[in-house]
C-alpha cells in the first residue's frame, strides 16, 4: 500500500476527537473559574478597591489558587475536563510555570527548575512580548506619541 | 558461498532458533495490578516511586526487582548467568545499564522502543540457538511517569490526551532462557523487523504509525515458516493497542490473512477501557508484562500451543518529532511452541 494512501485510511479509522463534549466543558470549567475570579473582584472592591487598583491583586490571588490547585496535584484533573477552559484563563498559565518547576526538581535547582521553569509558558511570554512590541510600534506610526 | 536456508522461502532477517524459556517474573505498578490481569503478577509495589527519590530510580528498580525475582525463582544464582539482553525507553537506555550495576551479571542494553521485549528474547534465545550461551535473562520495563517526563509534559501540567494516545506501562518483566527440556515454552523462531515508515507523525497516535510494520513483520515470518496465521493459536501484538489494532488487521487482510479472533494486542489486554487509558497500553515493559503473566501460563498448560509475539517499537524521540521527522517503527516477531 502507498504511504499516502495509508495516511488517508489512518485518519478515516481515528476516532473522533468529542469536539462538543469538550466545548461544553471548557464553557464551564472556564466559566466557573472565572466566576471564582469575580467572587474575588467583588469582595476585594467591598475591601475598598476600586475599578482600577482591583486588577492586579485579583490576578495575584488567581494565579496563587492556579498554583496551589497544581501543587496538589488538582489542576491536571480540572484539564482533563475543561481542557482549553482550564488552560485560557489566568489559573491556567500559573500551571503552565508551576507545573515544570515542581516536575524539573529533581535536576536541581538552576538546570532543572531555573532553566526550565519557562518550557511551556516560555513561548507565550516571548511572543507575547514580541506581539506588545509590534503593536506599541503600529500605534506610535498612527497615533504619534500622544497618550 | 551457497547460504543455507533453513525455511521454505528465504527470507531475510528470518532466525531458526531452539531455546528454552526456563522461568519468568513480573513486577508491576499499583494502576496496571488493578487492571484484568492484575492478580497474575508475580509482584505489585505499592507506589509508584518503589520508595526511590525519582521516577527514574523507581524504572530501575522495577528492571532489577524483576531480574532479582527471576533468578531467585529459577534458582540461578547471578555468578552463574552468561548474559543479560535488556532494554528500556528511557534515554541511553540507563534504566537497563543502572540497574546493571547491581546485578553484576554481563550486560547488552538493547533499545527498539516497545518491540524491545522481542528483540531482547531473539537475541537471548539466538545466543542460546548458537551455544554461546546457556543461561542468558532478557529483562524490559517502563514507567508510565518517566515516560511521561521523557516524552510528553510536565506530570501535572493541565493537558487533554488523543483519544488515540497511550499510556505507558508501569512495571519490569524478566525471562530466563537456556537449553533445558523443562520449561514454560520453546522458542523456535523468529524474524527481525525492517524499519518502516508511512509518513505518520503524530506520536499521539503510535499505534497507526507501527501497524504497518507489524504487518510486515507477521507476513515476512509466516512466508519464511510456509504458514498462514490460521497455523498459530494466538499472534500477539504489542503495543498497537486499539487505534493500530484495526489497521493491522486491514492490512493482513489486503495479503489474504484473516487472523480475527487469533489476533491480539498487549496494550488492549493490560488495561480496562473504564482505566481511561485511551487507545491502550504501551511501553516497553507492556508486552513482556502480558507474555509473563497471561501468554507464558497458557503455553505451559498446554491450552496455547503456537503464539507469534510481534512487538513493535515507534522510533521517534522527543527531538526528532519537534524536528518535524515522522516516524518510523519496528516490529519484531518470536514464534514460541509449547513444550508438553
Amino acid at each position: 500500500m502507498e504511504p499516502k494512501e495509508y495516511r488517508q485510511r489512518v485518519k478515516r479509522l481515528e476516532p473522533p476527537r468529542p469536539i462538543a463534549r469538550n466545548a461544553l466543558w471548557a464553557f464551564v470549567v472556564g466559566g466557573i473559574i472565572c466566576l471564582i475570579g469575580q467572587v474575588v473582584q467583588s469582595v476585594l472592591m467591598a475591601a475598598g478597591y476600586n475599578q482600577e487598583t482591583v486588577k492586579a491583586p485579583t490576578s495575584i490571588i488567581m494565579v496563587l489558587l492556579g498554583a496551589l490547585a497544581t501543587a496538589f496535584g488538582i489542576y491536571d484533573r480540572i484539564a482533563k475536563f475543561g481542557g482549553m477552559g482550564a488552560n485560557l484563563p489566568i489559573t491556567g498559565f500559573s500551571n503552565a510555570v508551576v507545573a515544570p518547576a515542581m516536575e524539573f526538581k529533581q535536576e536541581g535547582p538552576i538546570m532543572g527548575t531555573g532553566a526550565r521553569i519557562f518550557q511551556i509558558a516560555g513561548p507565550v511570554i516571548a511572543y507575547g512580548v514580541l506581539t506588545a512590541f509590534v503593536v506599541g510600534l503600529l500605534r506610535f506610526a498612527i497615533m504619534g506619541g500622544k497618550p | 558461498m551457497k547460504v543455507q536456508t533453513a525455511s521454505p522461502i528465504r527470507q531475510r532477517g528470518h532466525l531458526r532458533l531452539d531455546a528454552t524459556i526456563a522461568a519468568s517474573a513480573s513486577i508491576v505498578g499499583p494502576f496496571e495490578a488493578k487492571g484484568p490481569l492484575g492478580h497474575l503478577f508475580d509482584r505489585v509495589v505499592q507506589d509508584d516511586l518503589c520508595g526511590q527519590k525519582s521516577y527514574e530510580r523507581a524504572e530501575q528498580c522495577l528492571l532489577r526487582g524483576a531480574v532479582e525475582l527471576l533468578l531467585d525463582r529459577a534458582e540461578v544464582r547471578a555468578t552463574d548467568v552468561d548474559m543479560l539482553i535488556g532494554g528500556d525507553l528511557l534515554d541511553q537506555i540507563t534504566t537497563t545499564n543502572f540497574a546493571g550495576r547491581d546485578l553484576g551479571v554481563p550486560l547488552l542494553g538493547v533499545y527498539s522502543a516497545c518491540a524491545t521485549t522481542s528483540e531482547s528474547l531473539l537475541l537471548g534465545a539466538l545466543a542460546v540457538t548458537s551455544k554461546a550461551a546457556s543461561t542468558v535473562v532478557c529483562a524490559t520495563a517502563s514507567h508510565h511517569l518517566s515516560a511521561e517526563r521523557q516524552y510528553r509534559f510536565p506530570l501535572e501540567l493541565a493537558v487533554q490526551r488523543a483519544p488515540t494516545a497511550q499510556w505507558t506501562a508501569t512495571g519490569g518483566a524478566a525471562f530466563l532462557l537456556g537449553r533445558a527440556d523443562e520449561g514454560l515454552a520453546r522458542i523456535v523462531a523468529a524474524t527481525v523487523g525492517t524499519v518502516q515508515d508511512y509518513g505518520l507523525k503524530d506520536p499521539n497516535n503510535m499505534g497507526a504509525a507501527m501497524a504497518p510494520a507489524a504487518a510486515d513483520t507477521v507476513l515476512r515470518h509466516l512466508r519464511a515458516r510456509g504458514q498462514a496465521s490460521r497455523d498459530y493459536d494466538l499472534i500477539l501484538t504489542g503495543d498497537l493497542a486499539r487505534a493500530g489494532l484495526p489497521l493491522l488487521e486491514e492490512l493482513l487482510g489486503e495479503e489474504g490473512e484473516h487472523p480475527a479472533h487469533r489476533l491480539q494486542d498487549a496494550g488492549v489486554l493490560l488495561y480496562d477501557p473504564s482505566q481511561d487509558v485511551h487507545a491502550g497500553g504501551s511501553g516497553a515493559a507492556c508486552s513482556a508484562l502480558v507474555l509473563a503473566s497471561l501468554i507464558l501460563p497458557r503455553l505451559r498448560r498446554g491450552e496455547l500451543r503456537r503464539v507469534l509475539l510481534v512487538a513493535t517499537g515507534s522510533l521517534h524521540s522527543p527531538r526528532s518529532y519537534q524536528q518535524g521527522e515522522t516516524i518510523p517503527a519496528v516490529a519484531h516477531a518470536v514464534e514460541m511452541e509449547a513444550i508438553v
